[in-house]
């Protein structure tokens, strides 16, 4: 195993957990908001997990799937905001 | 792999900062007692770490076939662009929902009964000022 593949590996497992930890704070609650902090950052989190996949694949393929779930993702969380805000998205 | 061991080595560091510092906001995120703390963890340090980990990815497909890759500064730099605002978004909306906004653990001045003869003792921290906006009178 190289070095590369072995920081893969171990980054593998923390994001793996942070994605778990995420997991249990939408199921937790307690709050809306706490769960559309728990959405978002978990999709953050998948974009750190798509990156690390791209490297470890060597492909580039992956890098525009994290880029859509970047731009998707902020318009979900913002959907969600103006939702809880306003009772309605698009006014 | 016929990468340089320098870069390769620093590749390998920057993905496992990376990891740690979005493992620390998840933590963060399940941890912290109280909405307005937890905010934290997710807008500064998993975008930190998000912000790492691409930087490893730009260094990695920087010259394997078409030169240097920017196009992660891409996604960096939207991140960078719309934590604060989502972040801003989140917290109005917990003020409109009234989520609580101080938890047991913080010093918690204004409300609690003062101590039989600690009246005199002047107070740790000035008063909060009367929350504005739409939420105000929920958030009590």
């Amino acid at each position: 195993m190289t070095l590369l593949a072995s920081a893969v590996a171990a980054a593998l497992v923390l994001l793996a957990a942070a994605l778990v930890l995420n997991a249990w704070r939408l199921v937790r609650g307690p709050s809306a908001a706490d769960r559309i902090v728990a959405l978002d950052t978990a999709y953050i989190n998948t974009i750190a997990l798509l990156v690390l996949l791209g490297i470890a694949r060597d492909s580039a393929l992956y890098f525009e799937a994290a880029l859509l779930i970047a731009l998707v993702g902020f318009v979900g969380t913002v959907a969600l905001c103006k939702f809880v805000l306003r009772g309605d998205i698009v006014e | 792999m016929d990468a340089p061991p320098l870069r390769e080595l620093v590749v390998a560091a920057l993905l496992l900062v990376g990891a740690a510092f979005a493992l620390v906001g998840s933590i963060g995120l399940a941890r912290l007692p109280d909405f307005y703390a937890r905010l934290h963890g997710p807008t500064k340090a998993t975008t930190l770490g998000v912000g790492a980990m691409l930087a490893a990815s730009a260094l990695w497909f920087s010259g394997r076939d078409a030169g240097v890759s920017l196009h992660e500064l891409l996604v960096s730099g939207f991140l960078v662009l719309t934590a604060p605002a989502s972040a801003h978004l989140l917290a109005r909306a917990a003020l409109h929902l009234g989520v609580a906004e101080r938890s047991r653990w913080l010093a918690p001045w204004p409300r609690r009964p003062a101590a039989p003869g600690g009246a005199e003792r002047a107070p740790e921290h000035p008063p909060e000022p009367p929350l504005q906006g739409a939420g105000a009178e929920r958030a009590r």
